[in-house]
């Protein structure tokens, strides 16, 4: 079994095999475990396409399967694994902005409540948000 | 207000400490420090003040600590007077600052104009990004009884973010209760030297 971390998702995946250290599992899997799809148009999630170049589409999808690796390398998200390729982490967004692309915008998240209720930051638009961090350590 | 707790044993550590401070606001549990990877959040308390829109104001920085703590004496925990003074006044400045944006909005001097708030953003690197990655893939190795491979990544995390106090200080937590105010983080701090631990506040 391999746990695949992909951005706050966790999903278990039975079929997956690591080859030359790349991560590939059935292309069915790619959307519920990534939340990207593969389209004519490309790798799109949303409301996002990004072509998948002609010299690395063999790379990427080959008999039913995807290579998640190429996948993240094609994307930009950055990828580590256990040594014994049981767990992988991959980030859900690209680590590099372009410079001077900063945004001041708040970035939106969801966490839950002790009652396990979640909350999301975008509930809150429309009110100043003093967002505090704290630690029982 | 919105206090997201950076506890990667979630409610079990978190609970206690909300439940003691009898909040009127949103207490949110980040097991994962999903909140500190998005804001650039290194220690505890660490603020990011965000307006009526969405946009950030003031982007992560102390929220009112400081390095006062460091005169603290170790064996009776107790802050000498000027010490505690110092505490005492660094945190009142920076809560008479936050009352002043919620009376005065975007007219309040301590909102930053988004050139800055851009400026102070700037920096962020990739080296962050697989830091929180490996600290992510550490705490699913450590909650499924993988703890030495699990140290691994925590040390990588470590060192991909060696000013990111979270990942010791988590971490220390997770190993021994006490740990993380204990011996190696005092050891930890004296290494600085002068180099803060909290940053000085820039109001």
């Amino acid at each position: 079994m391999t746990t695949v971390l992909f951005g706050e998702a966790e999903t278990s995946i039975p079929d997956a095999v690591v080859i030359r250290g790349d991560l590939w599992l059935p292309a069915a899997d790619l959307a519920r475990v990534t939340g990207w799809e593969l389209k004519p148009e490309g790798l799109c999630r949303d409301d996002t396409c990004v072509p998948v170049p002609p010299d690395r589409a063999g790379e990427i999808v080959r008999n039913d399967r995807v290579n998640l690796s190429a996948f993240a390398r094609l994307l930009s998200l950055p990828a580590v694994c256990s040594t014994t390729g049981d767990a992988w982490a991959f980030s859900a967004e690209p680590a590099l902005q372009e410079p001077g692309s900063e945004s001041d915008r708040a970035p939106d998240f969801a966490l839950p409540d002790l009652d396990g209720r979640v909350h999301r930051l975008s509930d809150y638009r429309g009110t100043k948000i003093f967002l505090v961090s704290w630690a029982s350590w | 207000m919105i206090a997201v707790a950076f506890d990667t044993r979630g409610a079990e550590d978190a609970r206690p400490w909300i439940e003691a401070a009898r909040p009127t606001y949103p207490c949110l549990i980040d097991r994962l420090h999903t909140v500190a990877t998005l804001y650039g959040m290194v220690n505890v308390p660490n603020a990011v003040w965000i307006d009526e829109a969405g946009r950030i104001v003031r982007p992560a920085e102390p929220a009112g600590a400081t390095d006062a703590f460091r005169r603290m004496d170790r064996a009776t925990l107790r802050l000498p007077p000027d010490a505690a003074a110092e505490a005492r006044a660094a945190r009142q400045a920076y809560l008479d600052a936050v009352r002043d944006w919620v009376r005065q909005g975007p007219r309040s001097r301590y909102v930053l104009p988004p050139k800055r708030v851009r400026a102070r953003l700037a920096g962020e690197d990739a080296d962050a990004t697989l830091a929180a990655l490996h600290f992510r893939l550490g705490v699913w190795l450590w909650e499924h009884g993988q703890d030495s491979e699990a140290q691994g990544h925590f040390r990588e995390a470590q060192r991909l973010s060696p000013r990111d106090w979270r990942y010791r200080r988590q971490v220390w937590h997770l190993e021994e209760p006490g740990k993380a105010g204990g011996p190696e983080f005092w050891a930890a701090v004296d290494a600085l030297g002068d180099r803060p631990y909290y940053p000085p506040l820039d109001l």
